[in-house]
């Protein structure tokens, strides 16, 4: 029984890095209806800053995120008018293509900036952490810090898309952009902020995910990226409570199955069940059923 | 004859076909008269089985209209499937290329099944969801193979999953063992081989593409209500172009394996699919010729880049970006159609003045 609590509790640790990843994936297909692929290499970027500003110029982690946050805003924003904005009109699969090009280039920039070797993230969330039932059960702050983030990220978002003037304008451009437009809204900028917003979200998720898996690499963000796509998918793409929810089931689903079925085949565990809730929910668990019109 | 040539379509694919062969031809010279650097000459192969897949990939994307994130997975499983067989039948066949032909064949029906398991559930659902679904079997395929142990003795052939557990009679080896993937293939694919490939693989699709089957395939793809309204049955048609694809697919993976010294199932990942699509995309959605063109030299494009070394990836990506932009954005198109205006008017007024 103490096993499997602190294997959930691992499991949602490990699903609200996702779900923050996922939040970006999702508010970006929401409003720019494209596949980010990118985004899983901001959060790499994210990390590496984090990582140079506290162990190379000795900053506080508190200013090392912040730095990573500022840096991934003005990295998402750059990338969003250099290479997504002149594609609004194409062809989906043209956009695709460009987010991949752009994830390529992130890791062969970072691979030529910072050399391939593997960096080791510094422990500077380490502590003693919480322990439960006399000791048998031990959370690390990692945990701790990265659950307590994630449900602020969430709370703070719903009210900011429910509340405020740019969240309800980003919610109308999704819903219909030519419409909002006529209403005033400034769709291209409402874009902007939404990559902006998402990218600060990869950078947070970044530092999180670094804290909890030490090794830095160039390619640290693609697997976590794919995953985590896989999370808003899963929760129903385009919806931000689907994306919390499908990151968090998510880690606990990869969770255990490795340490109930298999380590090896615990990817595999993981796509088969999303198969499975999308052959039954085929928009996802929260995703709104797409009504197809002649 | 005359009436056939008037025809668009058709003359399109007779040019690509002798396109095709004409590179065959030219390449065969220059490869007898040593006039191809070494590791051009390794790439030939390769070539051709990248030349496939983005053929095959292009009937999903391009022909049917789904976006599969997934089609490296039908490549490893022809790939291993051929491997595997190619081994177990080292002794029982000699002849290289009936070996190679069987293993191709072996590939493509592995593959074609994975293609009906996985079909079923897949081309029920449309778009992204469809996208992201072929990724994730992508996935499993990897990891399955990844931990899949096979071993041949005198009784045949032993799988076992997750653990090696095989246990031999006397005389017996390993063919695949798990992620250190099959080591020491014996390299029987030819340039050749891969061009007759090419070639049947064309010959499908086109006949495909052009038939009652192909129309109703496309049909569904332009918009699929109204084809079903009009009686044609979805699943049916998808599921006739998705397996069709797989299993080339699966060929292009035996050919392209039984190439390699050594083939693991990591390989074959998410970004090989990616790089499969870039070729598809790059060459023009149901164009083939597009897509022979845009595998072919996107496969040679990063040796010729070596002298870069380290910078050639970026370029690759940055190459990709423009490409992208340059096709695509709204700005890009009015600049090519003045141009083009321009163009023709000087033509137009040649014309007259001639």
């Amino acid at each position: 029984m103490l096993t499997f609590l602190n294997h959930l509790i691992n499991g949602i640790s490990l699903g609200s890095v996702y779900a923050i990843i996922a939040l970006g994936y999702t508010m970006v297909y929401g409003i720019a209806k494209m596949l980010n692929f990118a985004h899983g290499d901001v959060i790499m970027v994210g990390a590496y800053v984090c990582f140079f500003a506290v162990s190379s110029f000795g900053l506080p982690p508190v200013l090392g995120v912040l730095l990573a946050m500022l840096v991934c805003t003005i990295l998402g924003m750059t990338i969003e008018r250099l290479a997504y904005k002149p594609l609004r009109q194409a062809p989906s699969l043209a956009v695709l293509i460009t987010a991949i090009g752009v994830s390529y280039f992130l890791q062969n920039s970072a691979q030529l900036l910072w050399g391939s070797n593997q960096k080791m993230f510094p422990a500077f969330l380490s502590g003693d952490g919480i322990s439960l039932f006399r000791g048998q059960i031990n959370i690390s702050t990692v945990t701790v810090v990265t659950i307590i983030a994630c449900v602020i990220i969430m709370l703070v978002l719903t009210f900011f898309t429910n509340k405020t003037k740019m969240g309800k304008a980003m919610r109308a451009c999704s819903e219909d952009k030519g419409a909002a437009q006529l209403m005033g809204i400034n769709v291209n900028s409402t874009i902007s902020m939404t990559f902006a917003i998402g990218s600060a979200l990869a950078a947070i998720a970044g530092v999180l995910l670094c804290s909890a898996y030490p090794t830095l690499i160039p390619t640290t963000g693609s697997m976590p990226g794919i995953k985590a796509f896989t999370a808003a998918v899963f929760g129903g793409i385009g919806s931000i409570p689907g994306a919390m929810l499908g990151g968090i089931l998510l880690g606990i689903i990869e969770i255990f199955a490795k340490a109930y079925i298999s380590t090896q085949v615990s990817d595999a565990i993981v796509f088969a069940v999303l198969i499975i809730v999308l052959l039954v929910k085929p928009s996802g668990l929260l995703g709104k059923p797409i009504r197809e019109k002649v | 004859m005359k009436k056939i040539l008037q025809n668009k379509a058709t003359r399109s694919n007779y040019i690509t076909y002798g396109g095709v062969i004409l590179a065959f031809i030219l390449l065969q010279g220059l490869s007898a008269a040593n006039a191809l650097s070494s590791s051009l000459k390794g790439q030939l192969v390769p070539i051709c089985a990248y030349v496939v897949m983005a053929l095959s990939l292009n009937l999903t994307v391009g022909v049917l209209g789904e976006l599969s994130l997934g089609h490296a997975g039908f490549m490893s499983v022809g790939a291993f499937a051929g491997a595997v067989a190619a081994s177990a039948m080292t002794e029982s066949v000699a002849a290289e290329p009936i070996r190679l032909a069987i293993a191709m064949v072996i590939g493509a029906v592995f593959a074609g099944v994975a293609g009906v398991l996985i079909g079923i559930p897949v081309l029920r659902l449309n778009g992204d969801y469809l996208a992201i679904v072929t990724l994730a079997f992508g996935e499993i395929i990897k990891s399955i193979i990844n931990n899949l142990y096979i071993g041949i003795d005198v009784n045949g052939l032993h799988a076992s999953f997750l653990n090696n557990n095989i246990t031999f009679a006397e005389g017996g080896r390993m063919i695949l063992s798990g992620p250190m993937g099959i080591p020491g293939i014996q390299k029987i694919s030819t340039f050749t081989a891969g061009f007759i490939l090419i070639m049947i693989t064309l010959i499908v699709i086109f006949n495909l593409v052009n038939s009652r089957s192909g129309r109703a395939i496309m049909a569904l793809r332009d918009n699929r209500i109204a084809a079903e309204s009009v009686g044609i049955p979805v699943t049916k048609y998808k599921m006739m172009a998705f397996v069709t694809s797989a299993a080339l697919a699966g060929a292009a993976g035996a050919l392209f394996s039984l190439g390699q010294n050594t083939i693991i199932a990591s390989k074959f990942d998410f970004n090989t699919s990616i790089l499969i699509l870039v070729f598809v995309v790059l060459g023009g959605q149901g164009r083939m010729w597009g897509s022979i063109i845009a595998a072919a030299a996107l496969t040679v494009l990063p040796e010729m880049l070596r002298e870069f070394a380290d910078y050639r990836m970026l370029i690759y990506a940055i190459v990709l970006i423009v490409v992208m932009l340059f096709t695509n954005s709204a700005g890009a198109k009015q600049f090519i159609s003045k141009v083009k205006s321009i163009f023709m008017r000087d033509i137009e007024g040649g014309e007259q003045n001639g």
